[in-house]
């Protein structure tokens, strides 16, 4: 039916330009932005002055623009996996109930559009301005890189930093998708801002402290006890993000893992090739991925499902 | 006789064990305008709820010139217009820019839209502030802004859930007769719910009243009157010409006289005169 596509955009137009104009969403952009600013300016300094030291033999000193520390500033990898969690709860938590304080769900939903167009809309406007800012900022940060050093990325160098923004796309997706949900399930936008970052602080502090609580009363050797923390820490989101970008942004990193001395016997201390560091994380990849869809699900079902009232 | 435009079926909505509408059987005619009047809570809001498919009933159905609301929802709501009790507008923009989001999502395009929108603007004279922020508007003007973005899509159908909530007297009268005009001068059909009976009669060629989810009468308000208050024991207020107590007397002798009251919120009734545009003596 050629009239609805039609409608669809027009509400994904002015949810992108309603998000735009927000004051939360220029504080985050400039956060993001000025941080970001910062750590590539150290890290730059650090690259120019002890290039040899840093590279260490192999081929990969334009990842480290993203994953080298300098001590005083954290990481363009580590900013991202603090700040977007941020950035996605902030476009969020009150998409649905401020509609419905406001009372102008019940006008929209009374012109003839598909229910969902409301909810579906929303998430497409902001989940597009999500990548948009990530890769743009990524991009940044690698022309800022180019210009700085003058070493071009290799094409493997390029693939795994458009892997890694297309995964923190979807990282902040899923932040995205949980503010959805409880911007759906409480009236209040206070109450729903304060859910999601109460869960987003459980996974980043305390849930490392409750795994390794857990493991160690349960495991019955060393061995088990590593085996069960690794499991039991990657239903975090934060931990399957963090273990996902380090392996694709240092090829060096092998395992997950320990590995046993019959495993290394022989093996030649080389660097991973992006497919088989990508072999490493698949799951990750499907897990983070499904975590999102099945957030987005969730507050799918359940928006369809309420009931409207003025 | 005119074909009937809405109607319903054994409509009934349930939550849990409560009944919010019970077997509703309503049948609207084409161009009239009908007031649902009863109080709060009697289910009004449900079934204009369910007549628009926003809300799923129970059991039974309603029909839109033929169409089943829940099913064909969106086609209903192409001809229906729907003024919520509490509307909302984006307060970050302007009126005219509300009113040209809701013409867009009705499939015109943007010059189309724009151009629709400070029509229907200037029809409910809100012409002067079309470019301010909603969020400086005053209750009045939001209903009238609501109006207009009802009437933007040239509906058949207009749903009105007690639109004269926190206007004041004037505005209401105001707002009563843009209503009565639209209906009568371009054979729009109209819905109107409303707990004040005075409102409702105003306008409304018939009325239903409902109460606790069902109707309990159907008819003209002369009917109504005539069905509810047969035996029943009635408040007049009359009129009389050089107040005295010989006047008093003489209508105190009638048959059907039973008591004789004074009237006792006189400020309250100079007030409402105040409204209506009378002369108030300013020794009162």
């Amino acid at each position: 039916m050629p009239g609805y596509n039609n409608s669809f955009r027009v509400m994904v137009n002015k949810e992108i330009s309603d998000h735009v104009k927000s004051w939360k969403f220029i504080i985050i952009v400039a956060l993001i932005l000025l941080t970001t600013f910062a750590s590539i300016y150290s890290i730059l300094n650090l690259i120019k002055n002890n290039a040899g030291a840093i590279n260490q033999g192999n081929n990969f000193l334009f990842l480290k623009l993203f994953t080298a520390t300098t001590g005083s500033m954290p990481n363009f990898m580590t900013l991202i996996s603090f700040l977007g969690p941020i950035l996605g709860i902030a476009l969020g938590f009150d998409l649905v109930n401020s509609e419905q304080n406001k009372g102008t769900i019940s006008r929209v939903l009374a012109q003839p559009i598909p229910r969902d167009y409301f909810i579906t809309s929303k998430f497409v406007a902001a989940i597009s301005l999500v990548f948009l800012l990530i890769f743009s900022i990524g991009f940044l940060v690698m022309g800022a890189g180019l210009i700085s050093i003058g070493l071009p990325p290799t094409l493997g160098e390029f693939l795994r930093i458009f892997i890694f923004l297309f995964l923190s796309g979807v990282y902040i997706a899923f932040w995205l998708n949980l503010g959805i949900l409880f911007s759906i399930i409480f009236k209040q936008s206070a109450t729903s801002a304060l859910a999601s970052l109460a869960v987003w602080l459980f996974f980043t502090v305390f849930y490392s402290m409750l795994v390794n609580i857990t493991a160690r009363a349960i495991a019955a050797n060393p061995f088990a006890l590593r085996s069960l923390t690794a499991a039991l820490s990657r239903l975090s989101p934060n931990y399957l993000y963090n273990e996902l970008t380090t392996i694709l942004l240092t090829p060096s990193i092998r395992s997950l893992g320990g590995l046993s001395f019959e495993q290394l016997q022989g093996a030649i201390p080389s660097t991973l090739s992006l497919d088989q560091s990508l072999i490493l994380v698949w799951p990750h990849f499907t897990a983070l991925i499904a975590a999102s869809l099945i957030c987005f699900a969730v507050s799918y079902l359940s928006f369809m499902r309420k009931e409207v009232r003025a | 006789m005119a074909e009937t435009i809405i109607s319903t079926r054994e409509l009934t909505k349930k939550y849990g064990d409560l009944k919010a509408v019970n077997g509703l059987d309503l049948n609207i005619k084409k161009g009239e305008i009908y007031g649902l009047l009863g109080p709060n809570g009697a289910g009004k809001t449900t079934t204009i709820l369910m007549l628009l498919g926003l809300t799923e009933p129970s059991s039974g159905s309603a029909e839109i010139k033929g169409l089943n609301t829940t099913r064909d929802s969106i086609e209903v709501k192409k001809f229906t217009g729907y003024l919520p009790d509490q509307v909302g507008f984006y307060n970050d923009s302007s009126g005219k820019e509300n009113l040209i989001y809701t013409a867009k999502l009705n499939g015109l395009d943007a010059a189309a839209a724009a151009q629709k929108a400070e029509k229907m603007i200037k029809m409910v004279g809100l012409d002067k502030v079309m470019n301010d922020k909603v969020a400086t508007y005053s209750k009045g003007m939001r209903q009238r802004l609501g109006l207009a973005d009802v009437l933007i899509k040239d509906p058949e159908i207009i749903i009105l859930d007690e639109p004269t909530i926190g206007i004041d007297p004037t505005g209401i009268n105001e707002f009563l007769d843009l209503i009565y005009r639209l209906s009568k001068e371009n054979g729009i059909t109209v819905l109107l719910s409303s707990h004040l009976l005075n409102q409702v009669q105003k306008i409304c060629d018939r009325v239903g009243i409902f109460v606790k989810g069902e109707l309990l009468a159907e008819g003209s308000i002369k009917d109504l009157a005539e069905q509810l208050l047969e035996e029943k024991e009635i408040n007049l207020n009359v009129k009389i010409k050089d107040y005295s107590e010989q006047a008093v007397e003489k209508i105190a002798e009638l048959d059907e006289v039973l008591e004789i009251k004074e009237q006792e919120n006189l400020l309250d009734e100079i007030y409402q005169n105040y409204f209506k545009g009378g002369e108030v003596d300013a020794r009162l």
